[in-house]
């Protein structure tokens, strides 16, 4: 039986630790707002630049070869896995959600018979899979001390991942990162990246083309060449700001949690303190009268 | 008075401009071309260099862009660039940086074709430092 001392200073602590998950979760919900700004303000370029992807590849179909970008080595039986990650933890299941789909994956690669390489963007998930695979991660990037996410950061990781792709370390790279869907449902995907997938006949692309034949300066192979190695960069600026929206969501509704257990913690222990602080005056009392019967 | 078009900026962090212009001067990378209404449907990439927006009314923006694609389709004209500096702020040290790193870029070089584009690249950011006059 603790003390009444004891379950004092136990509810100063838990009330301690509520203010600080309380202005956690209040901060996050801030952050979260601007990083959800930024990636909506990302979104028109992403779009414009699938479509533009979407009718050069309808217009190249059908020909000889194409750039290793798009068509690939023609293996797969090396695999780049670029697990993108958050720097800090306290946000949930966040980082272990991506971490757990990327082994999966890994797994499944290796079950295959195939080789596993891996790119760490973000430290948490470095700390998570160097304990099983510390032999296949080939580098780890990460943005500590990055306040707000620019485009440059994200071409510095394409550069990587190209300069990697050119020297041929790799035939399939896949980006793992948590999709933003709402502040409490952030979902893992993996989304290939090299060789590019690109969706087949989007209505959206049809309409923008109105039926319109594009002239092409230089012509279809030089800018596919040059929009390939962009699309890369932009899909995972993309990725990464997306993970900085689902980062935030998913530590607003943690510290959410955190506080809401904090504030049943305290009233649990103020009814303990409460019950025991009564029961030591019972027992002062009744001392006091079975003393005074006594004589 | 020219026809007016839809016009829209966009860099990979957000949507710069977008409304109704008269004309636009693209830097394409096969040359520089002025966009007006009716253009045929056209996908060029750019190089570094002045995009010049009349505005109706006879205003005009300018901003300093870098790398990316301009399509031009029957909905309008739409310029992706990878960067995209409003001149009004574009500062003297941020253009000296691009210089500089292009110029990294050619002594990194190892293979002729990179050190070509990278030479390329170069020249264009040193012309539009000429322009400019910073």
């Amino acid at each position: 039986m603790p003390s009444l001392k004891d379950l004092r200073n136990r509810i100063a602590s838990v009330k301690a630790t509520q203010k600080i998950t309380k202005a956690m979760q209040m901060v996050a919900a801030a952050k979260l707002r601007r990083a959800q700004t930024a990636a909506e303000a990302a979104r028109p370029y992403a779009t414009r630049m699938e479509t533009v992807l979407a009718n050069l590849a309808t217009a190249l179909q059908g020909r000889e070869g194409g750039p290793p970008l798009m068509i690939g080595t023609g293996k797969d039986a090396v695999h780049l896995l670029i697990v993108c990650t958050a720097e800090r933890g306290l946000c949930g299941a966040f980082n272990s959600a991506i971490v757990r789909l990327a082994r999966e994956h890994i797994n499944r690669h290796l079950a295959d018979g195939n080789q596993v390489k891996i790119l760490c963007v973000g430290r948490k998930g470095f700390d998570q899979l160097k304990r099983q695979f510390a032999s296949l991660i080939i580098d780890v990037m990460d943005f500590r001390g990055v306040r707000q996410l620019a485009f440059e950061h994200a071409e510095r990781v394409a550069e990587k991942v190209l300069a990697l792709f050119a020297e041929g370390v790799f035939d399939v790279a896949t980006l793992f990162f948590s999709r933003f869907r709402s502040v409490i449902s952030q979902v893992p995907t993996a989304q290939q990246i090299i060789p590019a997938t690109i969706p087949a006949e989007t209505p959206g692309a049809e309409a923008a083309l109105g039926g319109a034949v594009y002239e092409y300066e230089p012509d279809e192979a030089d800018i596919l060449a040059e929009l390939l190695p962009l699309n890369i960069a932009v899909q995972v600026f993309k990725a990464l700001l997306e993970n900085a929206a689902s980062e935030q969501g998913a530590r607003m509704s943690a510290m959410d949690n955190a506080t809401r257990n904090a504030g049943d913690m305290i009233g649990r222990l103020t009814l303990k303190y409460n019950r025991s602080r009564q029961a030591m005056i019972t027992k002062e009392l009744i001392e006091i009268i079975s003393g005074a019967e006594a004589l | 008075m020219t026809d007016a078009f839809k016009f829209e900026l966009v860099s990979p962090e957000r949507l710069l401009l977008s409304g109704e212009v008269e004309q636009v001067l693209v830097p394409g990378s096969e040359g520089d071309m002025t966009v007006l209404a009716y253009h045929a449907p056209l996908l060029t990439t750019l190089r570094p260099g002045l995009l010049d927006i009349g505005l109706p009314g006879g205003e005009h923006r300018r901003f300093f862009i870098r790398g990316g694609f301009a399509e031009i389709g029957p909905a309008g004209l739409t310029v992706l660039a990878e960067t995209a500096i409003d001149l009004t702020e574009l500062e003297a040290g941020q253009l000296a940086q691009a210089v500089k790193d292009a110029e990294e870029d050619v002594a990194d070089a190892s293979e002729d074709a990179v050190r070509d584009r990278a030479q390329t690249k170069l020249d264009q950011l040193r012309q539009v430092q000429a322009t400019l006059n910073l």
